[in-house]
């Protein structure tokens, strides 16, 4: 009787995360995809058709019907819709690379820090996640706008004579994205280097490597792992980023994440964000797919 | 083998006072804040030498071996390799190679890049590469398993592509830490004889750091026995066994007996030592301690007779006691005898028979003894 209650509590803790992803992606996900296929309409919701159970089963049938991928074919139709893509994907490839400049440094000065110092380092890194990340996209408004704290220091210290303009341009974007997202891009390079041998740059060292060569044949060539962690989770939200474009980006930056807006609040056009919405999904997880799909074969090559 | 057998046991360059030390390491301090990992240590290995550095972890051959690899600096003195002072000299710079007791294989190559990896640095031609790689997996009989990777390999396998990629740049010293550490205990019986093979046909210079002392005593020339970072006594096997020159050495290597006792007469190559114990020990001896000094006695488990009868050198050098535990092994048998004051001693005694009639049995009255020149007088 026991055995037969831990096997159904094994199979209910599996399905605990299916059902997660069910309820809180697939469904949802489901749900965007019918809403691309639908057309405007005047009236709430503002898309047809209208699912209603009560007409029945053949009502059903005749709703899917109607479903048309005209939407998609806008989108290939208005240029604007390409180039926020190929924006989006420009600034978060731009940001992601920044970031990995600033965080790979960062990661190994604390893989190489005392034992009894890193959780403090650890405990720094993830501090800012302690303060509202609207406030903290503001304190960038304040710091880089022309009369802002930076330009003040640099006026100050004689560096420029001009104040730089760097709000409201992909720079003021690239620093908003590098310093939201730096964590999330030093936690994983962190915990690969932390775990590595130290005698294996040692043993670099011994055949003959100076320590510059033994960190690129040796020590990041085991850090990839958690450098391609790191760089999925800056660049995957930074395509879809909307809060830091609009706040710190000017009014050309084309960002996929404010066309989304516009044409949900502004056009109120829910069947063409739906639309936009789930290419940026197929742009962003078909590639991971051939990338994880590569991945293990690797690893079965290997074993 | 058996030619090879022969030069090995004429092998003693650090007998004969003419012959130039490979390595000399001359008064070498390390301190690492206020512990003195090494303390002023002086040692000198020679061309060809199978050199061992045993003890207990934390008595600093660790260190040594590493200020040899150059990933330590010394604090005071200097190491000399080849006539050449080895100071400021970086590890990548060195022509000594190291076999790390982790292996330290770089798991993102296969074995063949892995043997290779020293090589590339030097630049050398691909094909001097391939054909060096080649040879030296034919050396660890590692041949098949070019393309594998360290994961994908056994634990002995690890060891011996860590060994050829060690050996690959042909070093002039090869410095093992704790080489055979991780195996099991067959693997590394085999082993430590493949070790000693590989290293006269290479004719390289090997130093080994090992707390293991058979290891210590089955692969090596010289052994330098050390202790919180200084050298107790450096000589060959043999004579660290048989004759050891300190208390510590005696009760570091191998099961000992030490008796205290002092001395009671000294002269004609013999030294008279009362003990605590109640009897006497002659011994022959080169040294004479002063009469009335304190003095120990040792004398090795293997060395001592266990007998119901009185011997005939009694009452010099025997004792008489009771059986209080037998551990058969097999090829021998080991027996506690615990004496009249109540000190219990180690006896072993070969099976060279297969059956003995009317064996030695528990709590029997027994007799110990020894030979004059089975053990050594340790001076305090």
């Amino acid at each position: 009787m026991a055995k037969l209650g831990s096997a159904l509590f094994n199979r209910l803790v599996i399905i605990i995360p299916y059902a997660w992803l069910l309820f809180f992606f697939l469904i949802p996900f489901f749900i965007v995809i019918r809403i691309s296929l639908s057309e405007t309409a005047v009236a709430m919701p503002p898309y047809l058709p209208v699912f209603d159970l009560a007409s029945g089963f053949g009502g059903i049938i005749d709703n899917i019907k109607q479903f048309s991928i005209d939407n998609y074919i806008w989108l290939t139709e208005d240029a604007l819709y390409a180039k926020a893509y190929i924006s989006s994907l420009w600034i978060a490839g731009v940001s992601t690379f920044l970031t990995l400049l600033i965080a790979y440094p960062v990661a190994y000065g604390m893989a190489q820090a005392p034992n009894t110092i890193r959780p403090t380092l650890l405990m720094l890194v993830i501090l800012p996640f302690w303060t509202s990340f609207l406030i903290r996209v503001y304190a960038w408004i304040a710091i880089l706008k022309p009369e802002g704290l930076l330009n003040q220091l640099l006026l100050t210290l004689g560096v420029i004579d001009q104040p730089l303009i760097i709000l409201n341009t992909n720079w003021a974007i690239y620093i908003g994205i590098v310093y939201s997202y730096l964590p999330f891009m030093v936690l994983p390079i962190y915990s690969s280097l932390e775990k590595m041998d130290h005698s294996l740059t040692e043993a670099a060292q011994d055949l003959g490597c100076t320590p510059i060569r033994a960190f690129w044949r040796v020590t990041f060539p085991l850090s990839l792992p958690g450098v391609v962690a790191g760089c999925m989770l800056v660049f995957i939200p930074a395509v879809g980023e909307f809060v830091i474009p609009d706040l710190l980006g000017g009014s050309e930056t084309l960002m996929i994440g404010k066309t989304l807006w516009n044409e949900f609040n502004a056009n109120r056009d829910w069947p063409v964000s739906a639309a936009v919405a789930t290419i940026l999904l197929l742009i962003l997880v078909v590639p991971i797919m051939f990338f994880q799909h590569a991945q293990s074969k690797a690893d079965a090559e290997g074993r | 083998m058996k030619s090879l057998g022969s030069i090995r046991r004429s092998f003693a360059p650090w007998a004969d006072p003419k012959s130039v030390p490979f390595i000399a390491v001359k008064n070498v301090t390390k301190r690492f804040g206020d512990f003195v990992a090494v303390d002023d240590l002086s040692l000198n290995i020679y061309p060809r030498e199978f050199f061992a550095l045993l003890g207990a972890s934390g008595c600093g051959k660790s260190t040594l071996l590493r200020m040899l690899a150059g990933f330590e600096q010394p604090t005071s003195g200097e190491i000399i390799l080849d006539g050449q002072s080895l100071a400021g000299i970086p590890p990548y710079k060195r022509p000594v190679n190291m076999m790390f007791q982790s292996y330290a294989l770089f798991p993102h190559m296969t074995v063949e890049n892995n043997i290779a990896f020293g090589l590339k640095q030097d630049g050398m031609p691909k094909a001097d590469i391939a054909a060096r790689v080649d040879q030296m997996l034919k050396l660890v009989k590692l041949d098949k398993f070019a393309k594998r990777k360290p994961h994908q390999l056994s634990g002995g396998q690890r060891q011996r592509v860590a060994l050829a990629r060690s050996l690959a740049k042909r070093p002039k010293v090869l410095l093992l830490d704790e080489p055979l550490g991780a195996l099991d205990k067959k693997l590394r019986e085999e082993t430590q004889f493949e070790l000693m093979d590989l290293q006269q046909e290479l004719g390289l210079t090997f130093v080994v750091v090992t707390h293991d002392q058979e290891e210590a005593m089955t692969m090596a020339d010289r052994i330098a026995v050390m202790a919180h970072g200084k050298v107790v006594q450096v000589a060959t096997p043999p004579e660290i066994y048989e004759a050891p020159n300190s208390r510590f050495v005696a009760d570091f290597i191998g099961d000992v007996n030490i008796f205290d006792g002092t001395v009671s007469s000294a002269g004609n190559g013999t030294v008279e030592i009362a003990t605590q114990s109640g009897f006497t020990v002659r011994v022959a001896s080169a040294e004479l301690p002063a009469v009335g000094a304190n003095a120990g006695f040792a004398v090795r488990p293997e060395k001592i007779r266990v007998g119901r009868d009185r011997p005939a050198c009694a009452p010099l050098n025997a004792a008489q006691g009771e059986i209080w535990d037998i551990g058969y092994l097999g090829d021998m048998t080991v027996f506690h005898v615990k004496l009249k004051d109540g000190k219990v001693i180690k006896a072993s005694s070969l099976n060279a028979v297969r059956a003995v009639e009317d064996p030695i049995g528990y709590d029997q009255e027994v007799w110990i003894s020894f030979d004059e020149n089975a053990g050594v007088v340790l001076k305090d």
